[in-house]
């Protein structure tokens, strides 16, 4: 039955009298709706950029720490250097100067701390491409480096990059809900209003409108409504988000929250999808309540 | 008379755990006319109900138009609906739309141009009396402009049946005779009409004007009483 709802009849329209409340409270819904779920996607989106980004950037990334007593450390970073430079999948290896490791302590030890002072490691920054094998050279650094500790990052990024893909899949699941409970509101309107029309249904049938038919002007109705519901709650929702949005190169989860680029297109489908929910909840209500009312 | 256009064999219908009808048969051939006449709780308005589809049977066949209303599903029925014009003693309308709209509504919904059918609207409405109150709404209408605009809407489909329920229920004499004379021009332009009652005047007033046949539907039963009431 769902398949003939959308035919075109203007006069069909006119048969379902007007119902000024359930109106305004379908519009209303659905515009709160696609206002939230405009939010969810960006959530969503935001939270797959970021994990892309952790996967990618620091799958390329590594750091060795040299420990070794002050009088030792310049030849053990030396000697690191020159199997760094030697060892396979390594793009490129570079000691961070006193003043870059001062900045890296700063935020804990304030801007005057004097690395000369404390034992700080050295660190080397080390950038891989995919060929790159921690293992082996661990291996390596065992042997000939005995103060080097490698750490390729995989133990701290596993975690965050499960959690931002969590966080994606909660953006996603929750924009799922939302159309979910798009279709239970629609449905209960649409419910009201054919238990509140009995008598027009009544009326319908006797002159021979066919189910169908009646649905149809129950159907197009809501869908209708739950449309320009969800086209204004979609672009204020995409308002509020350019709005408060963060386009910088470094933007985080909060701060990068919102659309990039050809994202924005997503909220174009978003009323479509909102009313297609509409269509088939208020189809399947109208037929379940019109066979009721046989 | 021609073939038959209602036919009900061996009919019973159940409500409620109780059988209203234990095998009713009876045959209405076309371009007839007849009183459905019995007292109150009787099941003349259930019989009606199974004559247009409302109600099925829960045993024996109804066919209309040589149709069994069990083989259709409800688009059927309805499709079947559109040749039978029903007038009810509680006339329902959609009351949002005018009278002219109401009685148009048939062709509304079964997809016929509203617009091509305008001079047989205006028509109708002049056959009824009631081309002042085209443009009014049915609340303003009293009761035997109700049931005037309700035959003017069951017609405006050229249907070849008539069933009208208790149609002269809620209306004064004068206007009980109007309504006759128009049922009974209706007839003799070919339709079949079956007129449910308890107004045994109105059946003998109809003696004048139609050839009319009367069946008594009492204890579950259906008799043919002839037209010598």
């Amino acid at each position: 039955m769902i398949g003939g709802l959308w035919a075109p009849d203007a006069q069909a329209d006119r048969v379902v009298p007007p119902s000024g409340a359930n109106a305004r409270l379908t519009l209303f819904a659905s515009a709160v709706m696609a206002f939230l779920a405009v939010f969810s996607v960006a959530l969503a989106l935001a939270a797959a950029r970021l994990a892309d980004r952790w996967e990618s950037e620091m799958a390329q990334s590594a750091t060795l720490r040299i420990v070794a007593p002050a009088e030792q450390m310049d030849e053990q970073t030396a000697l690191a250097m020159d199997l760094l430079r030697t060892t396979g999948g390594v793009d490129n290896a570079r000691a961070l100067s006193t003043a870059e490791q001062q900045a890296l302590l700063a935020p804990w030890f304030g801007a005057d701390l004097s690395l000369d002072a404390l034992p700080v490691p050295q660190l080397i920054e080390i950038r891989t491409d995919a060929d790159f094998d921690a293992a082996g050279l661990r291996l390596r650094l065992a042997g000939e480096v005995p103060g080097a500790v490698l750490d390729d990052h995989g133990r701290w990024r596993a975690p965050l990059i499960r959690a931002a893909n969590r966080l994606r899949w909660l953006g996603w699941g929750t924009a799922g809900l939302i159309l979910a409970t798009v279709a239970a509101i629609v449905t209960l309107a649409a419910n009201a209003s054919l238990a509140a029309n009995a008598q027009v249904i009544a009326v319908l049938r006797l002159v021979g409108a066919t189910d169908t038919y009646i649905a149809r002007a129950f159907v197009r109705r809501f869908t209708l409504r739950t449309l320009i519901g969800a086209s204004g709650g979609a672009v204020l929702g995409g308002t509020a988000i350019a709005m408060i949005s963060d386009r910088g190169e470094n933007a985080g989860l909060l701060t990068g929250f919102g659309f990039q680029g050809l994202e924005w297109a997503m909220l174009f489908p978003l009323p479509l999808v909102t009313a297609a929910v509409a269509l088939v909840a208020t189809g399947l209500a109208a037929d379940r309540a019109l066979k009721g009312l046989s | 008379m021609g073939p038959r256009v209602i036919e009900l064999e061996d009919v019973c219908y159940s409500y409620g755990g109780d059988q209203l009808f234990a095998g009713i048969s009876a045959k209405l051939p076309d371009g007839s006319f007849h009183f459905l006449t019995g007292p109150s709780g009787a099941g003349k308005t259930t019989l009606l109900k199974l004559c247009y589809g409302a109600l099925r049977p829960t045993q024996g066949a109804l066919k209309v138009f040589g149709t069994p209303f069990q083989s259709l599903d409800r688009d059927g029925v309805a499709k079947l609906r559109r040749r039978v014009g029903v007038v009810h003693q509680d006339v329902q309308f959609l009351d949002h739309l005018t009278v002219w709209d109401n009685v148009a509504l048939p062709l509304t919904v079964s997809g016929r141009s509203v617009e091509a059918a305008e001079r047989d609207i205006t028509e109708l409405l002049a056959w009824v009396g009631l081309t002042d109150r085209a443009r009014g709404h049915p609340p303003e209408l009293s009761g035997g402009e109700r049931q005037r605009a309700a035959l003017a809407r069951a017609v405006i489909m050229s249907p070849d049946i008539i069933l009208a329920d208790e149609p002269t229920g809620n209306i004064d004499w004068d206007m009980s005779q109007r309504l006759l004379d128009l049922l009974s021009e209706l007839n003799r332009m070919g339709k079949t009409i079956v007129i449910a009652t308890h107004d045994m005047s109105l059946v003998r007033a109809a003696k004048a004007q139609v050839q009319s046949r009367v069946l008594r539907l009492v204890n579950g039963q259906l008799h043919q009483a002839g037209a010598d009431l």
